[in-house]
């Protein structure tokens, strides 16, 4: 019969493996060309795998939340267009011939599925000691139908025992019948002590952003640097454009967008922001792409204003916007998060006014925009009311120092405070 | 059968091998007019004679150099050092010429020597009277090592001792002295070397341990068995070397093993023991074994509450026991 391969695609440029998400499809499910199959994740961002063929899933060779190198085969898939090629005369035939291994593959999969959880027990009960996993073994008991009664829930082997005990019959009716005299005869278990919370397990995009966040903190050595800055004319020309720019453009004219724009300047300047370690050496990265931190539900994402120096304030606060909508909606793939050369991220809109950013690898830094708050601030010896805005800026130590970061956010500070009503034009 | 002391259990052991067998005789400082000093030896002198129970200067080498010189002329010598601390001085004798003269002969020559040492603390002996050093000696092929948990053991394994061929060192818990009391059978009764003993059975949990330790848990035992769980406890009597099928054994009968010994922790014999059940019960074991000792400080403090701090007691065995039951 004429099967195919789908393969894990490969996603990125530098991605080499990928984890599939979820399944979207099940064995005996029709597809056509171009019809989603899974979700795939890599770095932050969830795609989907496009079928390249037209066919029935004959069988899913990777399960859900397992992690697959690019070219592993994914799934099988029985492709209607070579059935065709080789036996058209017989087409009649052909049903009755699929038939018996469809029903096949009805059966298999629960049974599959039963072996497969049998030996682990979920609730997280994983801790099993040798001797219980063993008379499991022997006896052919389903840990699952066992209620432990040592410390933290756990499986002990008199627990197996007690059930080896019970019977057979019994071993699937024990733990309701017998667990709760057996919980009020067993004086105070040290476990009761402690109750267990629900437990999320760890997959998709969060296990994305840990492994990602794991790696940053730990091979890049951060350095850390914050400087206070005057926006209280950049309020004046945010506030003098933003009902009309609404009405005329029609999305929001934000404060981060000023910001962005100010970066995207100033790394011009200070090409080393823009770089990258490379281990043997520091690639300086001719295009300025400016990554932005959106948060979606328990999802966060990094999409990439790209030639962020070339956009005026209005592009960027419509690339801004655009990116934020998709990213709320889980609708961003791959290429949207590809190609950022240095982070600037908003932490300001949940109100912080301080923090450490860790960096986006292999980017060489990331800035932290903080809340603009309005504080009495002394100018010419007189008391004045301003808004102020904490500039937060982490670095990698290994291609920056001190002193190049600060005079990259003095003029990043420069630049914000220049921002006047008389001289700024948002387009 | 009389209720006898540990003490006088290891004292009839004495006077009846002595009684029957005129090749055996004691020697060590203070034994003789004095009677020893935890009076071990008292009225062996003047029943036996000053040649058959010898006082002999405080040099500790020289009391085992003499015994293992004896019992190449055909003497079973019985040497008591005062304290166990003291043993040190007499390391060399004892690692590198008993331990070794039966190997080193190839069989001609065997050195049948037994050295008894009180060792342990409990009894405010302070940091020279307190400590346990049978693990110095536990790792040295050709030797035999034991401590008697009980006062019909102490008696059993020291006749034992007496009538080996090799030599045996026989480390009696001072605090055991006089607190350990049994019915102990009169006359001829020994107690293999070399076998572990059941002392208590229960299917919870698996307690080995030797010495004062041993009655130590069985009180502990008692008292968790009100919570429910049983508690097995093998006395290993015979430390080195080591009967591993009854230590095998009975820590796969439950899987769950507390090992507890007075000693330090760090490289005790407890240790070694850990090592076997790792070696040969990984898939019938239903926790971590864990281990209860000494702290690993040099030695007993003499102030009450810090050698109490020292000491393995029942309470602290009772929680570390209540804590493996319920793991």
């Amino acid at each position: 019969m004429p099967m195919e391969e789908v393969l894990m695609p490969k996603l990125g440029e530098s991605v080499t493996e990928g984890t599939i998400e979820n399944w979207l499809v099940q064995p005996g499910d029709t597809v056509g060309e171009y019809d989603p199959l899974c979700e795939v994740i890599t770095d932050k961002v969830t795609a989907e795998v496009p079928s390249v063929f037209d066919g029935t899933i004959k069988e899913l060779l990777v399960d859900e939340g397992d992690t697959v190198e690019v070219g592993t085969p994914i799934c099988l898939m029985e492709t209607e267009g070579a059935a065709e090629a080789g036996k058209e005369d017989e087409s009649g035939a052909e049903p009755s011939q699929e038939a018996p291994p469809a029903s096949e593959q009805v059966e298999e999969t629960p049974s599959s599925g039963h072996t497969g959880t049998r030996d682990v027990p979920k609730n997280g009960k994983s801790r099993i000691s040798p001797v219980v996993m063993r008379l499991a073994d022997e006896n052919d008991i389903d840990l699952n139908t066992i209620e432990g009664t040592g410390f933290e829930g756990r499986i002990t082997k008199k627990d197996v025992l007690k059930t080896i005990e019970a019977g057979p019959q019994a071993a699937e009716t024990q733990p309701k019948a017998a667990a709760s005299p057996e919980q009020e005869a067993t004086p105070a278990p040290a476990g009761q002590n402690i109750v267990a919370g629900d437990e999320i397990p760890v997959t998709g995009v969060r296990k994305a952003v840990a492994s990602k966040m794991v790696q940053s903190s730990q091979e890049i050595p951060h350095a850390w640097l914050m400087m206070e800055v005057d926006a209280t004319n950049l309020v004046n020309v945010r506030n003098r454009h933003k009902s009309s720019f609404k009405e005329r453009e029609g999305f929001n004219l934000t404060f981060f967008s000023f910001f962005v724009k100010a970066v995207a300047e100033t790394l011009k300047e200070y090409p080393m922001l823009n770089s990258s370690w490379q281990g043997d050496r520091i690639v300086i990265n001719r295009d300025i792409n400016i990554s932005i931190a959106v948060a979606g539900d328990d999802k966060l994402y990094v999409p990439v204003i790209r030639n962020a120096d070339d956009l005026s304030i209005k592009g960027i606060a419509k690339q801004v916007g655009e990116l934020a909508a998709l990213g709320r909606n889980h609708k961003l793939t791959q290429d949207h998060m590809a190609g950022g050369t240095f982070t600037v991220n908003n932490t300001g809109a949940f109100g912080s006014v301080q923090s450490m950013g860790i960096i986006n690898h292999p980017q060489a830094a990331i800035l932290q925009v903080e809340s603009i708050v309005k504080k009495p601030v002394i100018i010419d010896d007189m008391i004045a009311v301003r808004h102020m805005v904490n500039l937060c800026l982490s670095i990698d130590h290994r291609i920056l120092d001190g002193l190049v970061a600060g005079q990259f956010l003095k003029a990043v500070k420069e630049r914000i405070e220049a921002y006047s009503v008389e001289t700024t034009s948002v387009y | 059968m009389a209720k006898i002391s540990y003490l006088q259990a290891i004292h009839q052991a004495l006077d009846y091998e002595m009684g029957q067998d005129e090749s055996v005789f004691v020697l060590g400082e203070d034994v003789g007019k004095k009677g020893g000093v935890f009076k071990v030896t008292a009225g062996l002198q003047e029943k036996y004679g000053a040649l058959r129970c010898l006082d002999t200067p405080l040099a500790e080498s020289n009391i085992v150099g003499t015994s293992i010189g004896a019992a190449m002329m055909g003497k079973r010598p019985v040497a008591e050092i005062q304290f166990a601390d003291y043993i040190l001085p007499a390391t060399n004798q004892i690692l590198s010429e008993a331990a070794k003269i039966r190997y080193r002969s190839n069989n001609d020559w065997n050195c049948p020597i037994v050295i008894r040492a009180p060792f342990g603390g409990g009894i405010h002996g302070a940091l020279y009277h307190s400590q346990s050093v049978e693990t110095i000696f536990a790792s040295t092929p050709g030797l035999k090592v034991v401590v008697p948990s009980t006062p019909a053991d102490a008696k059993g394994l020291l006749i034992s001792a007496i009538r080996d061929n090799d030599p045996v060192l026989f480390f009696e818990h001072k605090k055991a002295y006089r607190l350990l009391k049994e019915e102990v059978p009169e006359g001829d009764h020994t107690v293999p070397i070399g076998k572990a003993d059941i002392k208590r059975e229960g299917d919870d949990i698996t307690v080995i341990t030797y010495g004062l330790c041993v009655n130590y848990a069985l009180q502990a035992a008692e008292r968790l068995s009100k919570d429910g769980y049983e508690a097995e406890i093998l006395d290993l009597r015979t430390i080195y070397p080591l009967d591993k099928e009854s230590i095998i054994k009975a820590a796969s009968k439950t899987g769950k093993v507390l090992l507890v010994t007075e000693d330090n922790l760090e490289g005790s014999i407890i240790s070694e023991v850990a090592a076997i059940i790792a070696e040969n019960c990984l898939y019938d074991l239903d926790a971590p074994i864990m281990r209860l000792a000494g702290p690993d400080v040099p030695s007993m403090p003499y102030a009450p509450p810090m050698e109490d701090f020292f000491m393995i007691n029942p309470d602290k065995i009772e929680a570390k026991m209540k804590e493996l039951a319920e793991h």
